[in-house]
């Protein structure tokens, strides 16, 4: 029962379940190890054919077979296993102790068999629940098992239908399109010709997305089938793990030459074979050796902190027991020593002798620990749990939590924590996916130090801020079935199909939908459902003046295409690369949208005209290199030592395509109809689709020039959101990407046509890099092109310094700073920013690093390491192309939402990967601060500094507090606010990454807490996923605080994984952190119903069960207790032990579940519109010690009228003991129920029926075992008293009086407690009965009243606070910015009315390097606000004030201004000062 | 639990079966497994949730509000309700006559101090006689009971000493009675019968009772039958059953109680209230609930209706003293009462009712006054402040 008790079983039971499980697995998997000496711990698969057949023998017995067994018990032992388990259990073990107690003849209280029965209850639905559970995943498992997959035999020599299981290490299986990968394979065929092979790891990891693999280095070049029989090749890998993202190996060919394997050559047991006819591939891990089955940890265990405390509650309990017993003990022992010679009502020891008191004494507390047993609440558990599953019900089935655009609710994945909803004090979230939609939309970018404002596209966005609720719908499926509403047409710069014409289309094009959906959609209920890709995301609106700058471009390129790039002007060749850049720099995958998952490919007969010989040349050159590799054996050790000279040899430099005439012409006659100029006219015209698909092939590639391009309907899928939204801005600008294969890219470029690109490598994002680089060889100039892509941070220190000092670089440097100024103001506004360089490698520079790159590759050992040294390698000296602003937008209700949950006294953090400004941008677009609030910044650089600075804000801030305190005070009227924190002032805290390091450190850490404790709301920018975990925990562990992380993403997961409750949001970045979390919902906003009015109930629906378990034990023990006194304290029970026990298990075991489960104190509605309400759960109102010592001491003064008024009642008479046992078990039962009617706070049918059925049950039971037992229960003989109770009207009066005298106290407190002190739960619960018009008003009065209290406090405070800062307040000018989701709204003002930052420590440092502090006070100016509208109202543009600062005239001026400060000290890329002498106006017009 | 089961399952089945067939029940955990088979086939099915009352916990609902001015009828209405009942029960009450004589012995001056230091087979018993004087007639019929003080019946081990078998006429445990008996199981390698400690300590003084008119004691009638539950002597108490009915032969082979005189077919002449269908035997099986109690010992009945059953006057009592109770500072006491609907003389049950329906009434003014101050503040949800 105690803490460390419980989880040591827990530990245990987790360690006995796992030995089960793997028992065999690692046993095997050890003596694999021992055999395979020369290889240590890797494991080494050979196939079960040929020559090495007597090896496989050997090896193969060492490793599982693709069997597998979740189940925990078999038929056999089921019992002994269950029961063992189950006894691991602290109560049962307790109920068990009880049972062999009662063995014991000298302590001996009950019937042996009678106090084994509430045991054997108890471990029976267990039993049977685990029995069940077990049964189904049996059943799943045998389903699993006998599922069907061609295996390769070497009997029949071809591959034959094989169940799963029977499935071994080594063998050849051959996979279809749609079929499940039934083990770990290494992929050796794929008949896709690069090599390819798609995966859709829903399955595993949720993600929709399709995943590449490919054909292990060596194989891919083949054109049939790889040979099992001729496969002589040995692959030697990992022992088995459970890391979904590594893959380490090699295959060793017969020839001692090995290639190496990485996780891009396997494919994961449980993944699904999308696009891709057939692959084959060698089964290298199977069963449970299996990555996806090691990843199955099993549910997570979480306990509530309910939990915890009923458990120190029922230690108490246990006190209380120990006491009553000793009581007992002593009385007993006292009671004997009264009497010089045995009495002879004491029976005496069979030898004639009576045992000494003291023993007898001692005896007796045995005896009383039976017969009081019942004090322990052992049935608690059982109820609770009952009560916890009936809660997550009622939860899962909230019909709010419903989201009709994914289909999905709300998922209660832990399900004994759903009570700790309603005490979260403090709320973890991420930013992106998690407060906004994650949906991300391309809006401006700025190209070689220009900016593009793209007005158009903010205008689109704006529309559909309220159109997309319903317009999404349609989004999600549109690759499936589109049917756009014509509204969108006027400005979709995408194709727009009219839905006939869709409908001919997927007649056309064959059964490759319908194939899908088949077996597809079994599994995968979201496979019509493409990420990323809603209309919002995919249309953009081109920027006027950009869109010029590119047909200029493009019209040119036109007529001199061939040497285009050179005659280019600088800014031409920048905005070419930029698009260029946004198209290829990415791994996203496209498909054609009628054929969802169908890779759009060509065959290497291109179509497209043919431009000169030469290519034609290098086409055929490239033919007949696959000829000549698509020999059975491939060319092994050519593809595995690849050379730069071989590389380039094999380089195929163009892709060329060769349209059929009459798709042409019937291309350009369509095209004759619209004016490709403007996008809103880009509409295709129905005969093209039409006459496309009748010539059977994809019609994108038909068109050769910018006159053509019809900009087909592609689908992209992309790993991250940001990739498809600059993918889309690119396509908009008619730099289409049309197809991607590993070996190259092909861009519909508007002036230069298709070109295809020869893809050299990419160098995958990494959140250590922070950025991405594809490496290309550009078919016009056939130079090694670098695209990187990546956070401006990290890419700003990798640009080519000016160090030559041309023309040029002076150019490059100034670009640099345009375009960093841009990316300050893209970020202020909110958006997520990327800036995008590119580097032009010679081919001895490329060929250099390939080499070192390909050693990196090829190494097994600490290859990541190598790999990220090579890319780092390759990001150097590049060119800035330009920066792109992404927005983001926040999700529905978002802001309401916080402000709900800060209304409940909630603490809000966001910690987000963002950088600083874009996430206070965001924290006061969701309202997570306040304008009024006061910032403070930490960023700093040593730890020294940030204590510093930490103990200066929080000196400033218990100034302002104490100040604001008196001021309050003055103010008298004001009385308690509902937030627990200073009063009135509210500031917000933002930290920087890497300051957050320092102050997570020990000695910072209590500074910390303190401080932000003073602070509504934290923001933690620039956190890495362990930082936001380390944060949690020390909340959490600090503080004592209930936590609640939420987010969404595989990097968030470790932070929901720390925190009480962890929420994921099963948005567009897969199911990783849903999988980790304990709820998981569809919208950010579904947490306020979730916590205010789910967290709600279920708190206070658990704790007022739990105080009626206690009551209720405690009260009916009780009367036995009492009864001692009269009986010598002998361990007489008044009662029929029957009854007794059954009175626990039956009589009164439903009605409190059934209040458990429904009670509710206060409606939804009302709960959700008042969010103080919380409070009240938050702060354990219910579940204090006071209220559980009180519900003790009425439980005692019941249990005294119940037994004393029946003594009082029958004393001196000859009423028999079970006879004066009936009434007052009779009187227990109507208290203990009608108690619980006084409890709960609303009455519905079924608690009448359960209450009513418990009291007749109680009553036919026990006329019948009166009726008909007489002699069958030997001690207790209750034959026909109940009957002649039941003619006895003194029984009744007994029973009325003292039911009406127990309960009258409770109810006179409930009385009381409704009309004189009344908690806010029970105002709330009277608006209820109030009409719906005069609740609305007593509800808007109610809040009224709050806010009216909050301004009192803020303008105390803002009163205050300007007058302890004062000095520094004058001439200050603020910015503030406050995004709003819909339009670019620039506040500014001159002359701020509130001043700037107050504490500006003097620190520096001995280096000499700047530190400092920040903070900055944004102010939100209504006037500002004002003016600015008018103007976005009248020009439609944004008015900006952009405040520029350099930092001497910012350190300057602040010396200026904050006088008596030494210095002021910046840091590289702190923020600036914003200053009235600083500050340049800079009106946008809308031409920007 | 059927229900809840079902609901664990969907709670489970929601994840895994949202990730597909064989990874997802592998990935989706162990009690994930066993939901995956369900979520897979029903991709057409939405996963919206029933709109139902009861799923959506919006199922009418009686709300008690409790404040002064909703619970104020009840409080009167207790009042008004419990103190007539009060006061019935407490007239009731006062019209029982009972009269009580403590015949231990313990006082010098008691004519049965002599007895005091009785064994329980004392040949011949000592007896003693007791004159008493009952101020009221008893009117209606009265019971004669025996009463015992500091007697621990209902001491656990004593109250299990029985064999309700051997008591119900059961032919083998007559014969090999329940270990619950022991020590009083067996003697002298018989079985004992009845057996156990209840059985062998049984009240067995014999009380006579005279009216003394004159000097001349007439014997009053003590009817000995009735006393016991109707369902004990007949139904829970059974001789054993044999050939005949001669109760010596059918006890054969068992041995008496070991400090009874006389064994158990030798308790009264009648054959119909001998054995274990004794009636005194009977009453004294049924162990009283506290230490302080009494038994019915005879009742007398009113013989017509002219005269009371027990005139005014002078009486006698006879004791035949055999129990012996001074060991453990008990007490034995003779008890005349009348009994009326409720049993024997007890006020406490009137003086409570009419207690609590007076501060039932009490409240409900409070209440009232409660009410009436503060009351009107909750029609409104007003801000206390």
């Amino acid at each position: 029962m105690a803490d460390p008790i419980r989880w040591a079983r827990y530990r245990w039971q987790r360690l006995i379940s796992t030995e089960g499980r793997e028992g065999s697995s690692s046993s095997s998997s050890n003596k694999c190890y021992q055999s395979s000496k020369t290889t240590g711990k890797h494991r080494i698969v050979i196939p079960c054919l040929g020559h090495f057949k007597e090896e496989y023998e050997k090896v193969s017995k060492l490793y599982m077979n693709n069997q597998i067994r979740t189940t925990k018990y078999t038929l056999l032992n089921f019992l002994p296993r269950n029961l063992f388990e189950q006894f691991h259990r602290v109560a049962n073990l307790y109920f068990l102790f009880l049972v062999v107690l009662n063995w014991v003849p000298l302590v001996e209280a009950f019937q042996k068999e009678i106090t084994m029965l509430p045991l054997v209850v108890v471990l029976t639905i267990i039993a049977v629940k685990d029995g069940l559970e077990d049964y189904s995943k049996y059943k799943m498992d045998k389903q699993i098992n006998n599922l069907l997959t061609k295996v390769y035999s070497r009997k029949e020599k071809k591959y034959i239908d094989e169940c799963w299981k029977n499935v071994n290490v080594g063998d050849f299986i051959r996979l279809s399109r749609n079929e499940i990968i039934p083990a770990d394979m290494v992929l050796l065929y794929s008949s896709d010709l690069d090599g390819i092979c798609y995966i859709e790891t829903a399955g595993l990891d949720g993600e929709t997305n399709l995943k590449q693999r490919q054909v292990v280095r060596g194989y891919s070049e083949q054109v049939s089938e790889i040979d099992p029989e001729k496969f002589s090749s040995r692959i030697e890998c990992e022992s088995p793990n459970n890391d979904l993202s590594r893959f380490q190996g090699f295959v060793e060919h017969s020839n001692k030459d090995r290639v190496g394997l990485s996780k891009e050559n396997l494919l994961l047991r449980g993944c699904t074979v999308r696009n891709t006819e057939a692959v084959v591939g060698i089964v290298v891990y199977a069963g449970h050796e299996t990555k996806a089955m090691l990843n199955n940890s099993g549910p997570h265990y979480k306990r509530s902190k309910l939990e915890r405390k009923v458990n120190t509650d029922i230690l108490w309990c246990v006190l209380l027991l120990i006491l009553m017993c000793l009581t007992g003990a002593i009385g007993h022992g006292i009671w004997l020593s009264r009497y010089s010679e045995i009495p002879f009502f004491n029976i005496p020891e069979p030898d004639g002798k009576s045992i000494p008191p003291t023993l007898a004494g001692f005896n007796m507390f045995w005896t009383m620990i039976i017969l009081l047993q019942v004090l322990i609440p052992v049935s608690l558990y059982v109820s609770i749990e009952i009560v916890k599953l009936g809660q997550i019900y009622l939860i899962q089935n909230d019909i709010d939590f419903y989201h009709e655009r994914t289909d999905s609710t709300i998922q209660c994945r832990a399900l004994n924590i759903a009570e700790d909803l309603g005490q979260i004090q403090y709320i973890f979230s991420d930013k992106t996916g998690t407060l906004t939609e994650n949906k991300m939309v391309f809006r401006r970018c700025s190209i070689a130090g220009q900016e593009y404002c793209h007005e158009e596209n903010a205008k689109r966005l704006e529309s559909y801020q309220e159109m997309d609720s319903e317009d999404e719908d349609s989004a999600d499926h549109q690759c499936g079935s589109l049917t756009y509403r014509s509204k969108w047409r006027g400005h979709n710069c995408r194709a727009v199909n009219k839905p006939l014409n869709r409908r001919s289309l997927n007649q056309l094009s064959g059964s490759y939908p319908a194939l899908v959906r088949e077996d597809g959609a079994g599994d995968v209920p979201h496979s019509g459902h493409v990420a990323f890709s809603s209309p919002i995301e995919t249309d953009v609106v081109p920027d006027a003046q950009l869109l010029e700058k590119f047909t200029q471009i493009s019209s040119r390129s036109c007529q001199q295409s061939e040497e285009a790039s050179s005659k280019l002007s600088l800014e031409t060749t920048y905005i070419t690369d930029f698009f260029l850049a946004l198209a290829i720099c990415n791994t996203v995958v496209v498909s054609v949208p009628n054929q969802p998952r169908q890779k759009m490919r060509h065959s290497s007969l291109g179509r497209m005209p043919i431009k000169s010989l030469e290519e034609i040349r290098q086409m055929f050159q490239r033919l007949s290199v696959r000829r000549l590799s698509s020999s059975p054996l491939p060319s092994v050790k050519e593809s595995s030592s690849e050379s730069p000279n071989s590389f380039v040899s094999k380089l195929s430099i163009f892709r060329m395509k060769l349209a059929s005439p009459a798709l042409d012409g019937a291309a350009q006659r369509a095209a004759e109809h619209h004016n490709t100029d403007s996008p809103e006219e880009s509409q295709v015209p129905q005969e093209l689709d039409m006459v496309n698909v009748a010539a059977g092939c994809e019609r994108n590639s038909a068109a050769s020039s910018i006159e053509l391009s019809p900009l087909p309907k592609l689908c992209y899928e992309a790993e991250s959101p940001d990739e498809a939204a600059l993918v889309h801005a690119a396509r908009a600008y008619k730099c289409i990407l049309q197809s991607r294969t590993p070996d190259q890219v092909t861009v519909d470029f508007a002036g230069l046509g298709s070109l295809t690109f020869q893809l050299l490598h990419i160098l995958p994002f990494d959140s250590v890099r922070k950025r991405m680089s594809v490496v290309v060889r550009h078919p016009v100039s056939n130079k090694v092109l670098v695209y990187t892509k990546g956070a401006d941070s990290v890419m700003m220190d990798l640009l080519r310094t000016a160090s030559e000092g041309t023309n040029n670089s002076e150019m490059e440097q100034k670009i640099k700073e345009r375009t960093q100024k841009h990316l300050d103001e893209y970020a202020r506004r909110g958006l997520r920013t990327l800036c995008i360089a590119k580097k032009v490698m010679s081919d001895a520079e490329y060929a250099e690093w390939l080499n070192h790159h390909f050693l990196a590759e090829t190494s097994i050992d600490n290859r990541e390491a190598l790999l990220l040294e090579s890319a780092v390698r390759l990001e150097t000296e590049l060119t800035l192309l330009g920066a792109t602003g992404i927005e983001d937008r926040l999700q529905e209700g978002v802001p309401d939402t916080i402000q709900a949950l800060r209304k409940a006294g909630i603490k809000i953090w966001m910690l987000t990967g963002d950088k600083r400004e874009t996430a206070v941008n965001i924290a006061y677009a969701c309202k997570l601060l306040e304008p009024d609030d006061r910032i403070f910044t930490l960023k700093s650089q040593s730890r020294d500094a940030c204590a510093l600075v930490m103990s200066k804000i929080l000196e400033g801030i218990q100034k302002n507090t104490s100040a604001s305190k008196k001021n309050s005070q003055k103010l008298g009227s004001v009385s308690a606010s509902p937030s627990t924190q200073a009063p009135g002032f509210s500031a917000g805290l933002v930290i920087d990454g890497r300051t957050l390091e320092h102050v997570l450190h020990d000695s910072l850490q209590n500074i910390f807490l303190e401080l932000t404790e003073k602070c509504r709301a934290v923001v933690c920018c620039r956190a890495t996923p362990l930082q936001k975990s380390i944060v949690v925990r020390l909340v959490r562990n600090k503080l004592k605080a209930m936590t609640l992380a939420v987010g969404d993403g595989a990097n968030d997961v470790s932070m929901i994984q720390v925190a009480d409750t962890g929420v994921g949001i099963s948005g567009q970045e897969g199911m990783q952190a849903v999988m980790a979390s304990d709820f998981a919902i569809s919208q950010f906003r579904h947490l306020k119903k979730l916590l205010l009015v789910h967290g709600h109930w279920c708190y206070t629906r658990l704790t007022n069960m739990v105080l009626y378990f206690f009551y209720k034990n405690v009260a009916y023990v009780n009367l036995l207790f009492w009864y001692q006194f009269f009986c010598g304290f002998s361990g007489t029970s008044m009662t029929d032990y029957w009854i007794l026990i059954l009175f626990n298990l039956l009589f009164t075991s439903v009605p409190p579940i059934v209040y458990g489960v429904l009670d509710k104190d206060v409606p939804a509605e009302i709960l959700m519109q008042l969010p103080q309400l919380y409070m009240m759960s938050q702060k354990s109102v219910a579940y204090l010690p006071s209220p559980f010592w009180i519900t003790l001491l009425d439980a005692f003064y019941q249990s005294l009228v119940c037994f004393f008024v029946p003594y009082f009642t029958y004393y001196g008479s000859d009423i028999d003991i079970f006879s004066f046992g009936n009434p007052i078990n009779t009187a227990a039962l109507f208290i203990i129920l009608f108690h619980l009617l006084i409890e709960c706070k609303s009455v519905t049918w079924i608690h009448t029926v359960v209450i009513v059925g418990s009291i007749l049950l109680y009553f036919v039971f026990t006329l019948a075992f009166g009726a008909t037992c007489k002699t069958h229960n030997p001690p207790s003989n209750p034959y026909w008293i109940m009957e002649k109770h039941m003619t006895d009207p003194v029984f009744y009066l007994v029973c009325l009086l003292t039911t009406c005298v127990a309960l009258l106290p409770r109810y006179l407190l409930r009385v009381l407690q409704g009309t004189l002190f009344l908690s806010p739960v029970l105002r709330a619960k009277h608006l209820d009965r109030l009409t719906p018009k005069e609740q609305r008003e007593a509800i808007k009065r109610w809040k009224d009243d709050c806010i009216v209290n909050c301004r009192v406090e803020f303008q105390a405070t803002s009163g205050s606070s300007s007058s302890a800062t004062g000095a520094v307040s004058e001439g200050e000018s603020i910015v503030s910015v406050l995004p709003t989701s819909k339009a670019p709204l620039q506040a500014c003002s001159r002359h701020g009315l509130v001043e700037d930052t107050s504490f500006l420590p003097d620190i520096q440092d001995e280096s000499g390097t700047t530190n400092g502090l920040n903070s900055e006070k944004n102010v939100f100016l209504n006037s500002a606000k004002k003016t600015n509208s008018d103007t976005f109202g009248s020009n439609n543009s944004c008015t900006k004030v952009s405040m520029c600062a350099s930092e001497e005239g910012s350190s300057a001026v602040s010396l200026a201004h904050k006088a008596g400060l030494n210095s002021v000290l910046c840091e590289e890329d702190a923020l600036m000062y914003f200053t009235k002498s600083e500050c340049c106006l800079k009106p946008k017009s809308s031409n920007c | 639990m059927a229900v809840n089961y079902s609901a664990k399952e969907e709670a489970d089945g929601h994840p895994s079966g949202g990730v597909g067939v064989p990874g997802g029940g592998a990935v989706g955990g162990g009690s994930g497994g066993g939901g995956g088979g369900g979520g897979g086939g029903g991709a057409v099915k939405t996963r919206k949730p029933d709109n139902t009352a009861f799923k959506q916990q919006r199922l009418p609902a009686w709300q008690p509000i409790l404040t002064a001015g909703t619970v104020l009828p009840a409080f009167f209405i207790i009042g008004l309700i419990f103190i007539p009942i009060g006061i019935g029960i407490f007239v009731t009450s006062n019209n029982i006559r009972e009269y009580e004589i403590d015949y231990t012995g313990t006082e010098p001056s008691s004519p049965c101090n002599k007895c005091l230091n009785v064994s329980w087979d004392s040949t011949p018993p000592c007896t003693c006689t007791i004159n008493f004087t009952l101020e009221h007639s008893f009117e209606s019929n009265v019971f004669m009971y025996y009463g015992l003080s500091n007697f621990y019946q209902n001491h656990r081990r004593y109250v299990k000493s029985r064999d309700d078998s051997q008591l119900n006429g059961d032919n083998s445990s007559l014969l090999n009675p329940s270990k619950e008996c022991e020590p009083y199981r067996t003697n002298e390698d018989k079985p004992i019968a009845p057996c156990g400690a209840i059985a062998n300590s049984m009240f067995n003084d014999t009380l006579e009772l005279y009216r003394i008119d004159n000097d001349t004691r007439t014997p009053i009638t003590l009817i000995k039958k009735g006393i016991a539950w109707w369902t004990d002597k007949n139904v829970k108490f059974r001789n054993p059953t044999g050939d005949g009915n001669n109760l010596t032969a059918l006890f054969q082979g068992t041995t008496k109680p070991v400090n009874w005189p006389k064994p158990v077919y030798m308790l009264d002449s009648e054959p119909d209230n001998n054995g274990f269908i004794n009636e005194d035997f009977i009453v004294w099986m049924r162990t009283a609930a506290l230490p302080t109690f009494r038994k019915l010992y005879r009742l007398i009945e009113r013989k017509d209706n002219l005269q009371p059953t027990l005139q005014a006057g002078k009486y006698s009592l006879d004791i035949a003293y055999n129990y012996p109770v001074h060991s453990f500072d008990g007490r034995k006491r003779m008890i005349l009462s009348t009994i009326s609907w409720m049993g024997g003389k007890n006020p406490f049950l009137g003086i409570a009712y009419i207690t609590v329906g007076s501060i039932c009434f009490f409240l409900g003014v409070v209440l009232l006054i409660i009410h009436h101050k503060y009351g009107n503040r909750n029609t409104s949800a007003d801000i206390p402040n």
